[in-house]
């Protein structure tokens, strides 16, 4: 009951801002260039602050995963300031500047201006595809890398900017794991797919139709909600007089959570199948024993069977409680770039920048190397089971056998699937 | 009508003002670029917003007509924009061939919407043109098959930024010795449109037209015992409207180089109307007024608010983002509250309300 | 034949929820002319106080009806304050300002109302406890769950109480007066501040129930739910025709008849074009072909310009 008392408080207190919070506009322009000079310090090396930008939607409806995203690069900053890392003769102090794009491309675009202005030395994010693309064009102008975490789009690094990088194996990349695994290792033959209609839930779930259709099975249904939809019953009763063996969902965890209670109220025994925003322990929460025996993949390694990941898992829950999904790869995407700024011995994008594309590092996700495009190289991708309320490692496509797996939907439709190959135009 | 105008018109002392706002409007790129170039794509913002906000204005302000569906008419021209110039369709043609074509289109569907809803009025047209935005939208996000009109969810991405021969919009160039940034040259672009559209709605409030719209407004079953055409005069609002809004799309498409549906939602309309109100409905430089104050408020905001936090308190209590959304929020219900009629109603308006008050 | 059984009863349950929020809009439609915007809001507060009710009285050791009938109360009684409130804080002193005025405040107020609940009860989902044991029937090869049963049940008795209440109680006939002209009512001696706080405080009642049963039959809930829902029930509303109680019931379960239809059925009739991706405009489309035909909705009497 304590908290209830809040909002009177809270009333006042915004009030205040909002009369005072008007004038403040010039502020930033007084802080911004008192923070690059800070080079100069007492110590006894000099010390010199680089700034990375972080951005992720922090309000709306998927504010949870972008406060994820954030404490994950943040934990990446504060690992990395603890190491004392030394660049060109100065120690460096890494600072992390976050924003929220609130999901919203316009402000993903005045968000990213806003970093280009205050000299970020690189980019993390942004959360969404929709924010991450018309965002992407700016940074590139400015010629500073931007490494997303989540974006899986694969439009994000076909647009032929050599400063768009991603972390996260592509939609076509995991798409064609999840439906080969569902026709080879499940044996299903009829699969129904329902995808959210967000840019994510489409792209996956196109993906993993063309692979289960290469790979002998037939789609008996195709159905749509949206992300912001609670009720599924409809379009379940409808899949359910078609009789699947494997329903696959193209869509985040707050839809999988409902969606798998009310399969169970309708009396569905398909086995139920999704990517990675589903494969979460929110998803575990939301469907409580409804999601047992449901399989799911997430891009990279299992975090907590690499040795660097244990660590990460550790200290993140520690700081800031459950991993969402993708702090772990926002955490490897700062140290990408950190990582890329010492092999170049400078913090200068221009210089550091070419470093970025030759990355080979160790991350909590996995060895993160990157194609001619930016994308992950042979993006390794985990599938997972939901046993006794925890995920649990099935199998790891990983490098090799994520490579071998992709050319066969291609051959089906070679028009859809260029990732094999990259296309000429890609390269600038 | 001619004298009309010459009798409103600029005098001497109107020249000066005049003279003044087109050096402010001057000078607002530069100074605004001290604070970073995020504060000039701020200001681009908020004029495209002014397109919009004029638009509805016509519809809400002039007509009196409740249109909560207005992004429709956004998301069209964008779309428009977004089809004829980039490689989506391989199509590249120039700005000035489509946004016309953007406006045009955007029009034909004012009047789509309009046809069927004239019947209706006050809330139920509400929520019948808050159907159509929504019914556009959702199209728009699924019109990727059977044939792949829009790509959906994915949006359309690499579209050509407005280019006047190799001169192109989103690079920097010099001009007279002067470094013009991408942005600041989207924001005479959007000054000059903005003059042009606040020009035409000048016009038009003074014309038969107008004082058709606002007769409806008041009584319309009055207007038509005076013989105006009331089905007609109502869809030339919704056309209007709606092309003004055709441009704003166009412009947004070029400007953003990416669009998507998910720009286009409830939201925006809502957005859009609240600035309308705000500002003073039917009252040109209060619509303005609206539509830049609630553009920057929230801007400003995020700026604002974390060292605020830091200065009062000493550490962030609430995170900036849960707070700047409230605090919007709060500031639509208070200028409500103690000014009913917008911040800058027009003085007949003000008139209006002070006799209904008693 | 049991996929349609099906459907019927899906939409059904979805629809009892639709028009007991729609009768929230409707009250205070009814009576002041008003949309309120922030009552999708109210919907989610009543949710999330019932869940903080329910979670702090889960390791009481009372059994579980009593916890979900006090986490009910508690958020009735919590909804009715803050209808109340929104009522005289925001909408009175705006009683003769223009039409749109209000309009905007209530915009306004149901930003303020997610953000407060954003920073009460954070930004992820919250699963909403299970209270009450699940059970699933059987019927002609369709299935519901005990939840379902009970919430249709009690949205029909809400709303035969409401019913009751409007049409033989002496509020309810002030109520109406109100409705009627509201001059000539206080004219008559009803106390107009009274029966407007009133339609308000018992629509907000409404709401709260409602959105116990959400959460209870989703078990879910989010600082955003109000706002879709708010909608939909708007739309219900106006469908049966704004300001009128039964319309807006009928509308309510109309609206969920047809959602489920249309994601069920149309995509089959139309050859895929129109799948299950279009099923929210399933709704519009509906609308807007009954408000072509009457316009003022199915239910709505042709009264004059309201606005």
């Amino acid at each position: 009951m304590n908290h209830l008392r809040i909002p009177g408080v809270l009333v006042v207190l915004a009030a205040s801002v909002a009369v005072i919070g008007c004038g403040k506009k010039e502020e930033p322009k007084t802080a911004a260039p008192a923070a690059a000079p800070a080079a100069a310090a007492p110590a006894a090396k000099p010390e010199m602050v680089v700034k990375i930008g972080h951005v992720a939607p922090l309000t709306g409806p998927i504010a949870h995963l972008g406060k994820d995203n954030e404490n994950g690069a943040r934990l990446a900053v504060d690992d990395a300031n603890a190491k004392k890392i030394e660049i060109d003769g100065k120690v460096i102090k890494f600072e992390l500047l976050g924003e929220d794009d609130q999901a919203d491309p316009k402000t993903g675009t005045v968000v990213a201006q806003k970093l280009v202005d205050a000299k970020v030395a690189g980019v993390v994010g942004h959360l969404n595809s929709g924010t991450t693309i018309p965002a992407s064009a700016i940074y590139n102008q400015a010629g500073f890398p931007q490494i997303s975490p989540s974006a899986t789009n694969p439009k994000y690094t076909e647009q032929g900017f050599k400063t768009a990088f991603r972390v996260m194996a592509n939609d076509i990349q995991q798409g064609s794991v999840i439906g080969v695994y569902a026709v080879k290792d499940m044996g299903a033959k009829k699969i129904a797919i329902i995808d959210d209609r967000t840019a994510y839930g489409q792209g996956l779930a196109d993906e993993v139709e063309k692979a289960a259709k290469a790979n002998g099975a037939t789609i008996v249904a195709r159905e749509f909600t949206n992300d912001k939809a609670t009720d599924f019953k409809a379009i379940l009763t409808k899949i359910k007089a078609k009789n699947p063996d494997v329903i696959f969902l193209g869509g985040m965890d707050a839809v999988g959570g409902p969606m798998l209670k009310q399969m169970k109220e309708l009396g569905i025994k398909a086995k139920f199948t999704t990517g990675d925003g589903g494969c979460s322990p929110e998803l575990i929460k939301l469907a409580g024993p409804a999601s047992e025996g449901v399989i799911c993949s997430q891009a990279g390694l299992p975090v907590d069977k690499l040795p660097n990941g244990q660590k990460f898992v550790a200290d993140f829950t520690k700081k800031y409680g459950q991993i969402q999904i993708y702090s772990p790869y926002s955490y490897d995407a700062v140290m990408v770039l950190i990582d890329a700024m010492k092999r170049a011995n400078s913090v200068d994008p221009a210089k550091y920048l070419p470093e970025v594309g030759k990355t080979a590092y160790d991350g909590v996700t996995g060895k993160i190397e990157f194609d001619e495009k930016g994308d992950i190289k042979n993006g390794a991708i985990t599938v997972f089971e939901i046993k006794d309320g925890k995920l649990v490692t099935l199998k790891s496509e990983g490098g090799a056998m994520a490579a071998a797996a992709a050319p066969a939907p291609a051959a089906a439709a070679p028009a859809a699937a260029p990732a094999p190959a990259p296309t000429p135009e890609a390269k600038k | 009508m001619n004298t009309r105008i010459r009798k409103s018109g600029p005098g001497r002392q109107h020249w000066w003002a005049l003279l003044l706002i087109g050096a402010v409007l001057l000078a607002v790129p530069f100074v605004a670029a001290l604070g970073g170039q995020a504060w000039v794509r701020i200001a681009n913002f908020a004029i495209l917003y002014v397109f919009l906000a004029l638009g509805l204005n016509i519809v809400v302000g002039y007509a009196g007509l409740l249109d909560l569906g207005y992004v429709a008419f956004y998301a069209v021209g964008a779309y428009v924009y977004a089809l004829l110039a980039s490689p989506h369709f391989g199509i590249h043609l120039p700005f000035w061939v489509i946004l016309p074509l953007g406006a045009a289109l955007a029009c034909l569907f004012g009047v789509l919407l309009g046809s069927p809803t004239l019947k209706l009025r006050g809330d139920y047209l509400a929520i019948v043109t808050l159907g159509f935005g929504e019914i556009i939208r959702i199209f728009l996000n699924n019109l990727n098959a059977p044939i792949n009109v829009t790509n959906g969810a994915q949006g359309i991405t690499l579209i050509d930024p407005i280019r006047i021969g190799d001169f192109s919009f989103a690079q920097t160039s010099i001009i007279l010795g002067v470094s013009v940034s991408g942005p600041q040259k989207y924001y005479f672009l959007l000054v000059a449109l903005a003059i042009m559209i606040i020009i035409i709605n000048v016009r038009l409030q003074d014309s038969r037209v107008g004082r058709a719209w606002q007769a409806i407004r008041e009584d319309e079953v009055a207007a038509k015992a005076c013989g105006i055409n009331t089905r007609n005069i109502k869809l030339l609002a919704f056309a209007m409207g709606a092309s003004f809004g055709g441009v704003a799309g166009g412009v947004f498409s070029a400007m953003q180089g990416f669009v998507s549906p998910e720009s286009f939602s409830l939201m925006e309309s809502i957005t859009i109307l609240a600035m309308v109100v705000l500002g003073g409905m039917g009252h040109i430089p209060g619509v303005i007024l609206g539509a830049v104050l609630l553009t920057a408020l929230p801007e400003a905001l995020r700026y604002g608010i974390q060292p605020l936090q830091q200065a009062l308190f000493g550490r962030m209590i609430v995170d900036p983002e849960s707070l700047r959304m409230l605090v919007f929020g709060l500031a639509l219900v208070l200028v409500m509250r103690f000014r009913p009629a917008g911040l800058w109603p027009s003085s007949q308006r003000r008139r209006e309300l002070a006799e209904s008050a008693d | 034949m049991d996929t349609l059984l099906q459907q019927l009863i899906n939409g059904l349950t979805l629809g009892a929820v639709y028009a007991l929020v729609a009768l929230g809009y409707t009250m205070v439609y009814g009576i002041i002319g008003l949309i309120n915007f922030a009552h999708g809001e109210v919907v989610m507060i009543g949710t999330m106080v019932a869940f903080t009710v329910i979670v702090a009285l889960a390791g009481s050791g009372m059994p579980p009806l009593v916890v979900l009938a006090i986490g009910l109360l508690v958020s009735v009684l919590v909804c009715m304050v803050l209808g109340w409130a929104l009522e005289r804080v925001a909408y009175r002193p705006l009683r003769h300002a223009p039409r749109l005025t209000p309009l905007i405040t209530a915009i306004g107020m149901s930003i303020v109302l997610q953000n407060v609940a954003m920073i009460i009860w954070g930004r992820n989902y919250i699963t909403f406890p299970p209270m009450i044991d699940k059970k699933i029937y059987e019927v002609g090869g369709a299935s519901f769950t005990n939840v379902q049963v009970a919430i249709v049940t009690l949205a029909a008795l809400v709303m035969l109480g409401l019913i009751y209440l409007v049409h033989r109680t002496r509020i309810g006939m002030a109520m109406r007066a109100t409705a009627q002209n509201p001059h000539v009512a206080s004219l008559m001696g009803v106390d107009i501040n009274r029966v407007i706080a009133m339609a308000f405080i018992i629509g907000s009642a409404l709401g709260a129930v409602a959105g116990c049963m959400v959460g209870s039959y989703y078990e879910i809930a989010h600082y955003q739910m109000g706002f879709m829902l708010g909608l939909k029930a708007f739309t219900a509303a106006v469908l049966g025709g704004i300001g009128n109680l039964a319309g807006a019931m009928a509308g309510g379960l109309l609206l969920g008849v047809i959602e489920a239809l249309g994601a069920g059925y149309i995509g089959d009739l139309t050859g895929d074009f129109l799948g299950s991706h279009y099923q929210d405009i399933f709704a519009f489309i509906v609308l807007i072909i009954v408000l072509m035909f009457r316009p003022s909705g199915l239910f709505g009497e042709r009264t004059g310009d309201r606005a």
